[in-house]
């Protein structure tokens, strides 16, 4: 366990000298939530009995993921994991008395938390003080907000064993762009990370739900804003540490088969 | 302490012709040809024997190297290493031998070396007292002292090889494959790095297998050489075997390469 704490130490240490892309982060994620909550203030304003959401659970629902964009984003996914496969450094990482799954897992939840780390604050400081319902609204109880702490790292979790998945089948294509830029697209749509997943007509929505994508940011987000009952919160947990179980169960099975018809690339 | 029985290896490889027809071509029909990296090979070494595993380009020395690492699996055939399959238990099995690949890095590029090693510490559960006392000899030997504290990427290449080899080794292995090792360095390094493997076989009774195409590395750390040559096992000999014509040792290997056709 310790050697995977040390991958999370260095990692971690590693993202957080990045200073100018994290300035550049927050300035993006600034825009984007703004731009996002005053797109979706003129829907409210048509008219607010068709809207799914209170205003002010929309806004901190849009507030919250952009603060904590990095943890839930499967587009960051981690180049140098692609590269190391694709020109064949991988030879290295096997050669290391670790487990390749778990070295991975570790490196990429460091990395996420270095990155959300640096920009969540000024996001979650400036949005507590907008003017209402424009702001971050606290959740009903104290019970909500460590649930959402919770399913924050559950979803995290889920995110990052789905990315491992990605990793695995660069092992099995030439070339891994192809299946990244689909994967990622599904997990950014279904996942709840362009439109709130309440927003979709009910069927579609209850079948959604219902997928591992939904157990990654939807939860934590709906529970801080209130958007879920108590019924709702305990199958939606349930399902993330149903899909986490079984992703990560087929994500170090693909992890063996790789290892055993793996070719180091470029002599 | 490293025995390799009729191993096989082989891969496929898409093959095509220039032009833009080909490709369109290979688009519905793809020829494939199998190349045999490794026929039938067999060889022994024993503890603190340094080998010199020597062929033309492509002749299968880093895919040995691969094997006995643990990082390829052979098609056919048994290879035991310190009574360990290397591919069957991988991770038990890296954490008594130690690799360095000439032409690739296990340094992390933005920081600092010593963070790197101390990353390895980590990995290797190696305990402190030991950790301490490879490091101060790692670093005496190796003369890396100032070169820890700065980040892989600003090292130049000699530099860099030293660390990479001081990280292979921290461990203290029993075992050291080095695939190329002096590959692209200037002459005061490679003088540096063939006194420390030697050193190390020493002081540690290191077995040592090291694939090159300086002849001088051979020469000045190899007491029994296997020549290998499309895949297969040629010769297995001391140095004095191939230098019994006497002179200059390049020509010497030309001739020989020449002689068996590969």
């Amino acid at each position: 366990m310790k050697k995977y704490l040390s991958f999370f130490r260095l990692r971690f240490s590693m993202g957080l000298q990045y200073r100018a892309a994290a300035l550049a982060g927050i300035v993006t994620q600034f825009f984007w939530g703004f731009m996002e909550i005053m797109a979706f203030r003129a829907f409210y304003q048509t008219d607010p009995s068709a809207f799914p959401m209170t205003m002010a659970g929309l806004s901190s629902y849009v507030w919250l993921q952009q603060a904590f964009l990095a943890l839930f984003a499967a587009w960051m996914m981690d180049n140098e994991i692609f590269d190391s496969i694709v020109n064949g450094d991988i030879a290295y990482e096997l050669c290391r008395p670790v487990n390749l799954y778990g070295m991975w897992f570790s490196r990429n939840v460091a990395n996420r938390m270095a990155r959300a780390v640096l920009r969540c604050f000024p996001i979650l400081a400036v949005a507590l003080f907008l003017p209402s319902p424009y702001k971050i609204t606290m959740p009903k109880s104290t019970v909500h907000f460590f649930l959402f702490l919770i399913t924050l790292l559950l979803g995290l979790a889920m995110t990052v064993s789905f990315c491992m998945l990605v990793y695995m089948t660069a092992f099995f294509t030439i070339s891994p762009q192809g299946l990244r830029i689909l994967f990622t697209s599904a997990v950014e749509f279904f996942s709840g990370a362009i439109i709130p997943l309440p927003f979709l007509p009910d069927k579609i929505r209850q079948i959604m739900e219902l997928l591992p994508f939904a157990a990654m940011q939807n939860v934590p987000l709906r529970i801080f804003c209130g958007a879920m009952s108590t019924e709702e919160m305990k199958k939606a947990i349930g399902l993330q540490v149903f899909w986490f179980v079984t992703i990560t169960i087929a994500g170090n099975f693909l992890c063996r088969l790789a290892q055993r018809r793996v070719v180091v690339q470029g002599g | 302490m490293i025995t390799m029985e009729h191993v096989w290896k082989s891969y496929k490889i898409a093959k095509r012709n220039s032009g833009f027809g080909q490709a369109l071509k290979a688009l519905f029909s793809r020829e494939y040809e199998v190349v045999h990296a490794l026929r039938d090979v067999s060889f022994t070494i024993h503890e603190g024997e340094m080998v010199g595993y020597i062929g033309p380009n492509g002749a299968g020395k880093s895919s040995t190297i691969k094997i006995l690492s643990g990082i390829l699996t052979p098609d056919q055939g048994t290879v035991l290493v310190d009574g360990r399959i290397p591919y069957k238990n991988r991770i038990q099995h890296v954490s008594q031998i130690g690799v360095v690949f000439g032409q690739r890095s296990q340094l992390w590029w933005d920081v600092p070396v010593i963070d790197s090693f101390e990353l390895l510490k980590d990995i290797y559960q190696i305990p402190n007292t030991q950790y301490k006392q490879s490091l101060e000899e790692l670093t005496d030997l190796l003369n890396l002292g100032e070169l820890l504290r700065s980040p892989a990427r600003q090292l130049s290449l000699g530099q860099r090889m030293r660390c990479e080899i001081g990280a292979s080794l921290l461990h203290q292995p029993r075992i050291l494959f080095l695939d190329e090792p002096t590959i692209g360095l200037d002459a005061v390094s490679k003088l540096a790095v063939r006194d420390f493997i030697l050193k190390q076989n020493q002081l540690h009774k290191t077995t040592v297998i090291l694939t090159t195409h300086d002849m001088q590395d051979i020469e000045a750390l190899a007491s029994r050489i296997i020549l290998i040559g499309k895949g297969q096992l040629l010769m297995d000999g001391s140095l004095s075997d191939i230098k019994r014509g006497g002179g200059d040792i390049d020509k010497t290997v030309a001739q020989l390469y020449r002689s068996y056709d590969i």
